[in-house]
């Protein structure tokens, strides 16, 4: 019991940077905007968040730090695709491969460094005791706070998606950019704050692998997360709650997978790195199938450039 | 959008994308400048210095493995002076890359390459062919040539030392072990691990997880996070960064620190760093150049030679403990122990080496099982 209610926490531990990213992503893509960087923006992030808690030895700091960092590179994504109606899937695997690059070359001198006291984090702050409860201390009182932030950014993102004007808006220029336009809508702002959105979105995240979960800075650090990420939009049909879901559910699978090694059970673990995506692959064929789940689940104008004329 | 400001934008952005793409040119050829770096560093006092080029896998950054190589290159600048001169290209990916930096290297002239990473066999091999005035050096590997030797450690003694204490120090009675690839060194290191602590505790079982990777902080977190949540204990990795011993810092566990004294990575938690010096073999494979005297061949040194060692023993291990991993040590120096010796039976209960037995070489090479005492079946065909 004990063991399950652990790998419960460690799945949530796990699947916290997804949600970040796959929150930011699905802001964007809600507005219509795919933004294939994903990777490049957590990288670059995660290195500008190490350097900052390096520094200061904040770990606030260093997720502000990654938020911008994300923001940054989503600014040049933006202007890229809504300024200049560059290709979005070009742009975006443009923005990846050189996340990687600079942010290898950006962290150089990081390698192999170590953050300060982890006592000293926001970990310390809440009761400890809170955390020796069964069941829910483990899952709930003994995560890092940046879970809770997941938790609250989930409930922020759904509300403001489907309660507000705002984000009828943004909803609105998802499905026809055209449409909003006529009605007077700023649709490349909008847009264009969706994409920032997003980035510091993925930018937190980012920071969060290198200053909470791993913590420390390696070249690629980010593993391929950012990709998850993406994926999990679909997955999740774009949904926020599912999202969330989706994230745990993803991050379950690496350390359900590590689970049964350590009781002795073999499984080939290349085997379950590919499930996230043969997950996504089989919830695309799925709704795909069906025109009304795509009109319902599905921004229209994913991916495409809006000209205003 | 006016013409102009779209034109002011798109120049904007054409910039932009310039520096983008520049900067993934850089990164994609970033490991080019640094042997005409490291070069520009040598010393030209003599004439005709003999040149001597390593390759590394990792970042020399790295804290580990590569770090450790590097050290024993500075210590062969420190030994020969002037009359040898270094150079090295860092983070060579193990594959058609690695053929064309040796390649490079041996027509800058250099009369000894060290390949540092197991995956450089193969095209260093290749490279042995075509140059065979250069002498060819590889670690961990298995395949020589008339100018190509092998040279590796025994870090298995290492991780047999660390498992005394990991016997003693445990509570739970169970270890945990984060497994890179299931590859006969590795599973040297998950037996001998084992062997150490039941030799002092023979309860003590072993839980090993795969993470297939060298080096990725988080997957080693994560797996070491699963073994100490099924009651591992003391931790011991065959990964080369510090996330495992930095885990068990957060949890109040013990580990141990590997390729390099990583002590630092939590001060509480560690309880060993395994090490590896290289320094004595370079100095000496060096020296058989200089003399003339360099012959092809396999050596494996390990304790008795001080290339590799179980450095930094906490305080919190008990003195009788500190004083059998001397013992012990001192029988590794006099040959007078070995740590596979029969009766070695796998955890299928099949006999692997007879009573009395000391494996030799060849037993070792083949190391395909687990000892009694680790939990699990060793993955096949991965």
């Amino acid at each position: 019991m004990n063991e399950i209610v652990l790998l419960l926490a460690a799945a949530i531990a796990s699947g916290t940077p997804l949600v970040l990213a796959g929150l930011g992503l699905l802001v964007n893509e809600k507005a219509g905007v795919v933004n294939l960087g994903a990777e490049g923006m957590m990288l670059i992030a995660a290195v500008a968040g190490f350097a900052t808690a390096f520094g200061t030895g904040s770990e606030m700091l260093a997720l502000g730090a990654g938020a911008l960092a994300g923001a940054t590179a989503a600014a040049v994504f933006g202007l890229l695709v809504i300024g200049l109606n560059a290709n979005q899937y070009a742009a975006g695997l443009a923005l990846s491969l050189f996340g990687g690059g600079f942010s290898a070359f950006v962290g150089i001198g990081y390698v192999g460094r170590k953050l300060g006291d982890p006592a000293a984090s926001l970990t310390g702050s809440i009761g400890h005791w809170l955390a020796d409860l069964p069941v829910i201390g483990p899952l709930l009182f003994g995560q890092h706070p940046i879970v809770w932030l997941s938790l609250a950014l989930t409930a922020a993102v759904a509300w403001l998606l489907y309660r507000t004007r705002a984000g009828l808006v943004l909803r609105a220029i998802g499905e026809s950019p055209e449409s909003a336009h006529a009605l007077g809508y700023p649709v490349r702002l909008i847009r264009f704050a969706a994409v920032v959105t997003g980035g510091a979105l993925c930018g937190v995240a980012g920071a969060c692998l290198s200053v909470v979960y791993a913590p420390m800075w390696v070249e690629g650090l980010v593993a391929g997360r950012g990709w998850i990420a993406l994926a999990l939009t679909t997955f999740a049909t774009w949904r926020p709650g599912r999202v969330l879901l989706g994230a745990w559910l993803f991050g379950g699978v690496t350390l359900l997978q590590f689970h049964l090694q350590a009781q002795g059970v073999a499984i080939a673990s290349q085997l379950l790195a590919m499930l996230p995506y043969l997950a996504t692959i089989v919830v695309l064929a799925l709704i795909s199938r069906n025109p009304a789940w795509i009109r319902a689940n599905m921004p229209a104008s994913l991916g495409r450039p809006f000209h205003a004329d | 959008m006016t013409d102009r400001s779209r034109r002011h934008l798109i120049s904007v952005a054409g910039s932009l994308s310039a520096l983008a793409a520049a900067g993934v040119l850089s990164a994609c050829g970033k490991q080019e400048p640094a042997a005409p770096k490291a070069e520009a560093k040598s010393e030209p006092k003599k004439p005709d210095p003999l040149k001597a080029a390593w390759i590394y896998v990792g970042p020399v950054g790295d804290a580990g493995w590569s770090f450790a190589h590097d050290l024993g290159r500075k210590a062969v600048e420190a030994k020969f002076g002037s009359a040898v001169s270094t150079s090295f290209v860092e983070k060579v990916p193990e594959g058609a890359d690695a053929e064309r930096v040796i390649r490079d290297l041996a027509q800058q002239g250099n009369k000894i390459i060290f390949a540092t990473s197991f995956g450089y066999m193969e095209p260093m091999l290749k490279v042995a062919g075509e140059f065979p005035d250069v002498k060819f050096e590889h670690a961990t590997g298995y395949k020589s040539a008339p100018n190509m030797r092998i040279y590796d450690a025994s870090l298995y003694q290492d991780a047999y030392l660390a498992g005394i204490i990991a016997g003693r120090m445990t509570k739970t009675g169970t270890l945990g072990f984060v497994g890179s690839f299931p590859i006969p060194e590795v599973l040297r290191n998950i037996n001998a691990y084992t062997l150490g602590a039941r030799s002092v505790n023979p309860k003590v079982r072993t839980r090993v997880v795969w993470v297939n990777t060298w080096f990725d902080p988080a997957r080693e977190s994560e797996a070491a996070q699963t073994l100490i949540n099924q009651g591992a204990d003391v931790l011991l990795q065959n990964t080369d960064s510090t996330a495992v011993l930095q885990t068990a810092e957060k949890n109040g566990k013990y580990a141990f620190g590997w390729d390099s004294d990583m002590s630092a990575f939590g001060p509480k938690a560690h309880l060993a760093s395994a090490i590896i010096n290289w320094g004595p073999y370079y100095i000496k494979a060096i020296d058989d150049v200089l003399k003339g005297s360099w012959q092809t061949g396999r050596t494996i040194w390990g304790v008795k030679e001080d290339l590799n060692d179980l450095v930094k023993i906490a305080d919190v291990v008990p003195d009788e403990t500190k004083a059998q991993i001397a013992k012990v040590k001192a029988g590794l120096k006099d040959d007078s122990f070995e740590v596979f010796t029969g009766p070695i039976v796998d955890n299928a209960g099949k006999e692997r080496l007879p009573k009395d037995e000391k494996a030799d070489r060849a037993w070792k090479d083949k190391v395909d099982f687990f000892v009694a005492g680790v939990e699990g079946k060793v993955p096949s065909g991965s």
